[in-house]
């Protein structure tokens, strides 16, 4: 079969600096058996020359030779120019928004072909490698620390200083998610103190473990099943509203990340909020593009408030690291591919089966296949990283804590009845086997694992005790041939335990040698 | 000072000596000693006993108990020289059995040679020892057997399925405590006859519905009730030493167990449930792609490339008898500089502690076989894995593929390593039926035949 070509194409949207490949994952491209061809210029914000695509082995082409291939990489959502330029069959793999761009969609559908967005990863663990949201988020959390640093006039660390004390800047980062994280790893690696809050409470450790502080709203909130934070309850908007106005009046910066899927971003810090903060502080408004989550910032610009607070909305903070969003863009790209590619050999075999090739599915070969059937997977509360629960198998509950004193309780009682009731010598030998029970149970769990054939074969040979009974029968008083008989034999075979056991354990433990 | 207190206080002795045996093998510098205090204990115990036992006994009686114990002693030694150390789990179940069926005598001999009693409740007391200790002996007796049978390859390891098994076990339970109900009522032989039919049914069925691999944790449940069988003729008699004894015994086995069934990721229950690889079969249509294959050439060449190499052997490599062969590998690779060692899963082979006995016997230093605690974070940063003779437990399905029958097992992570050489003879599953999805993964080799023929080959190779 012939090797499927991949083209890359340069981005015509106006301030874009990404491009869909990188030399680098243009190699694992090749690697998964595909031809792949560059439009000429592509990679030229992102500081990827031509020539060297051309050494990472793939051609350079003019945009409608490279529009024509029948798989086509793109950073941003298709015009509708761009939509009439791919070849019917063809693939197109670029973030298209599909929820918020219906009309896209509408388009898109019109033609054969078969659209995957990037931006429409299944939140799963299995699918991380391919989520573009978060490679992208990552980037722009902390891209937003840097450009909130360029504005801000302060040092973001404490000093003492021959000149003088310079306090730590506070910095306070609404919304815990990708983004947020990034931001506060960034902010608390310049120094700053920096707060955070978010409605999932179990994202707190995360705060604190890259060094930030984790400012709770004690309202009871739902959790969410599909990995994304939902929209809050009153009583809890109105505590955090509360939160926000003292922080707002507290810290330099504040970095707002707050997103809520398919619908308008929520206004987090109101315009009383934004007057009450110190002059010279800082906002990043990293929603902007969606609405907004502070009042007053203007989507991809810059605007100073009367009273000296800078609020930025740039929409294009993983753009301002081109290289970077490039390769990793380009990495989840990779991966994708290596999911779409299961034999190696350059083929694309779309499995609609799989979840996470099923919701990035816009359009398949011209048939709308948006929305997709929801995802659910639990990864609400502080669930180990692995999102995909193990499927129950159909065998008995767990044992719960309750049953499990229910029976230990069961069990002292008979044994307190039995010892209650029972003539002597009965508790003393319950005495003595409930005492002897507990130091076999301690002197045994410290049997190194390499001694337990050892340990067994030992147990062997001092089980054969039993040859005691048997002795004391057979020395009875003028006994019946028959326990006479009975009690040989029973001695005979203790005795091939005792001698038997202890020879063969010597025998092993002998052989045992250190290095 | 009298025989019998004579002998009471030697019993005391006894069960001190007993504990600080088992005390002294939690260490390999200690084991040793563990089993000289064994050996004390018992020699106190067997003398203060012969003793008292001669103060009464017949001519006749005397005689018959020095020529039991003679025989009996040379039979155990006999075999205990013989035995190769891969026919370990086969003798730790006969000797099993042997207890078993002296408990049984033992109880019998307690309904046969009644004594007086004083009060009825302590007769019926009496009666219901005999009972339990019978009843308990049978079943360690014939699950014993069945288990020795099994483990040398005298019938099938495949399980046992009969329908409605476990209601057949918990039949056999309720009708063990009618009947001991009924005998402490009315004694008479021959109820007592019908409970060891009954015992010896149970213990049978027991063993023969668990499949060879979960044989671990057979074998140290028998070595369990062994021991509650012996603490059971310890009431029977009023002798404390056979109830502490027992008790240990009893205990030691039942945390092997326990142990057991945590590196099978199983409850107690399920495994004596049985079935399983028979009911669960998930993901068998799944195409897992293609395994490689490497010659023991190429694995000599890596191998001697490799800064350091794990080798993870199963009950394969027992079979086999592969581990003469490894031990001299693993010396040759040593002395070239590389690090090599062992990774143990807990229920690797048929017997707790099976590979380490096996490995010791080919000389392997003890400081270099670890357990897969201990080693499971290292083989990321390991250059070669190999696996020998091991399935089940390097089953990457166990924590990757939720729907997996193994899925939740502990297992060793060899995948990590850079390079894994599987050997195996055939492309087989393992005992749990389950595929397994490392021999396809992109640092996986297969090197297929006998095991000890192609660790030679690569010897010689080297």
């Amino acid at each position: 079969m012939r090797q499927v070509k991949i083209g890359v194409v340069a981005e015509s949207s106006p301030g874009e600096t990404r491009v869909a490949a990188t030399p680098a994952t243009v190699a694992q491209l090749i690697k998964l058996g595909y031809e792949v061809v560059v439009e000429a210029g592509a990679g030229e914000k992102s500081a990827f020359a031509d020539d060297v695509f051309v050494e990472a082995g793939a051609s350079v082409a003019g945009g409608d030779e490279v529009w024509s291939s029948p798989v086509v990489f793109k950073v941003n959502a298709p015009t509708t120019q761009e939509i009439a330029r791919l070849t019917d069959g063809a693939t197109l793999i670029s973030l298209i928004a599909p929820a918020h761009n219906p009309d896209l969609v509408e388009a898109l559908s019109k033609r054969p072909i078969t659209v995957l967005a990037m931006d429409a990863v299944p939140r799963i663990s299995r699918a991380q490698s391919l989520d573009v949201l978060s490679s992208m988020a990552n980037i722009a959390g902390y891209r937003a620390v840097v450009e909130a640093a360029n504005v801000f006039g302060r040092f973001f660390t404490g000093q003492i200083t021959a000149a003088g004390k310079v306090p730590p800047a506070k910095v306070l980062v609404a919304g815990v998610g990708v983004a947020g994280l990034a931001a506060i790893g960034a902010a608390s690696s310049m120094g700053a103190i920096v707060r955070a809050t978010d409605p999932r409470a179990e994202v707190a450790d995360q705060v604190k473990s890259l060094g930030g502080e984790y400012l709770a709203v004690d309202v009871e909130t739902e959790q969410s099943t599909d990995g994304y934070a939902k929209a809050t309850s009153e009583a809890y908007d109105r505590r955090a509203a509360e939160i926000y106005t003292e922080q707002a009046a507290d810290v330099d910066i504040i970095i707002t990340t707050a997103l809520i899927p398919g619908r308008k971003a929520p206004v987090l810090i109101t315009a009383a909020d934004v007057a009450g903060m110190k002059p010279g502080s800082v906002i990043v408004d990293m929603a902007a593009a969606m609405g907004g989550n502070v009042e007053g910032s203007v989507a991809g610009e810059k605007v100073v408030t009367d009273n000296g607070v800078t609020i930025l909305g740039y929409t294009d903070l993983a753009g301002r690291l081109p290289t970077q969003a490039s390769q990793l863009y380009g990495q989840n790209l990779v991966n994708l591919l290596k999911l779409l590619t299961p034999e190696k050999d350059g083929q694309l075999v779309l499995d609609l089966d799989d979840v996470v090739q099923r919701g990035m599915t816009v359009v398949k070969n011209g048939e709308k296949l948006w929305p997709p059937p929801p995802v659910t997977v639990s990864a609400a509360p502080a669930a180990p990283p692995t999102a995909e629960l193990p499927v129950q198998k159909p065998e008995k509950p767990p044992v719960t804590q309750g049953q499990k004193f229910a029976l230990i309780g069961v069990g002292i009682l008979a044994l307190f009845l039995v010892n209650a009731y029972a003539p002597e010598p009965l508790p003393q030998h319950f005495t003595v086997l409930v005492l002897a029970i507990v130091i076999g149970y301690y002197v045994i769990g410290k049997v190194h694992h390499a001694l337990h054939t050892p340990l067994m074969s030992v147990t062997n040979a001092i089980s054969g005790i039993i040859v005691v009974g048997a002795l004391v029968q057979i020395g009875e008083p003028d006994p019946k041939a028959s326990v006479l008989v009975l009690s040989a034999v029973a001695v005979l075979l203790a005795s091939i335990n005792i001698f038997g056991g202890f020879a063969v354990t010597r025998r092993m433990l002998a052989m045992f040698s250190k290095g | 000072m009298t025989a019998s207190s004579i002998a009471t206080a030697a019993y005391i002795v006894a069960s001190l000596l007993f504990i600080l045996s088992l005390a002294g093998l939690s260490k390999h510098e200690t084991a040793k000693n563990g089993v000289v205090f064994g050996i004390s204990g018992m020699v106190i115990a067997l003398l203060a006993t012969i003793n008292l036992a001669v103060q009464n006994a017949e001519a006749v009686a005397i005689v018959l108990l020095l020529v039991a114990l003679a025989i009996g002693g040379a039979i155990g030694i006999w075999r205990a020289r013989i035995v190769e150390m891969t026919g370990m789990p086969e003798l730790i179940a006969l000797l099993h059995s042997f207890v078993g069926l002296a408990a049984v005598l033992v109880g019998w001999n307690g309904y046969l040679e009644h004594q007086y009693f004083p009060l009825e409740s302590l007769e019926n007391i009496h009666n219901a020892e005999v009972f339990i200790g019978v009843f308990i002996g049978a079943v360690t007796f014939t699950g014993s057997i069945v288990a020795n049978l099994k483990l040398s390859a005298k019938i099938s390891s495949a399980p046992l399925v009969l329908p409605g098994k476990n209601y057949i076990n918990v039949g056999a339970l309720v009708l063990f405590v009618i009947l001991t109900i009924w005998f402490v009522a009315s004694p008479a032989l021959w109820l007592l006859i019908l409970v060891t039919i009954v015992a010896l049914a149970l213990g049978w069925h027991l063993v023969a519905s668990i499949g060879g691999g979960d044989m671990p944790v057979v074998v140290s449940m028998l070595n369990s009730y062994s021991g509650w069988a012996a603490a059971a003729a310890g009431f029977l008699l009023n002798n404390d030493l056979l109830i502490v004894t027992g008790a240990l015994v009893g205990s030691s086995g039942a945390y092997l167990s326990y142990i057991m069934c945590k590196a099978m990721n199983r409850s107690f229950i399920s495994v004596i449930a049985g079935g399983f690889g028979i009911a669960a079969s998930g993901g068998e249509d799944t195409d897992y792609g293609e395994h490689r294959e490497i010659t023991a050439e190429d694995t000599a060449e890596l191998l001697k490339n490799a800064t350091s190499v794990i080798i993870t052997p199963g009950y394969g490599m027992a079979v086999a008898q592969a581990q003469y062969p490894v031990a001299d590998l693993t010396r040759k690779l040593r002395e070239r500089g590389v690090e090599v060692r062992f990774g143990i899963h807990p229920v690797a082979g048929r017997l707790p502690g099976h590979m380490n006995v096996l490995l010791a016997e080919a000389k392997v230093p003890y400081d270099i076989v670890l357990e897969m605690d201990e080693i499971n974070d290292d083989f990321a940063s390991t250059s070669v894995v190999l696996v020998i003779g091991a399935n089940d437990t390097v089953n990457p399905a166990a924590s990757e593929d939720p729907s997996s029958p193994i899925a939740g097992m502990p297992v060793l992570h060899v995948w990590e390593a850079e390079n894994v050489i599987v050997f195996k003879r055939s492309m087989a599953a393992g005992y749990a039926g389950v595929q397994n999805p490392l021999f396809f993964r992109d640092n996986s080799q297969m090197l297929f035949g006998d095991a000890k023929d192609r660790v030679e080959d690569i010897l010689k190779a080297l």
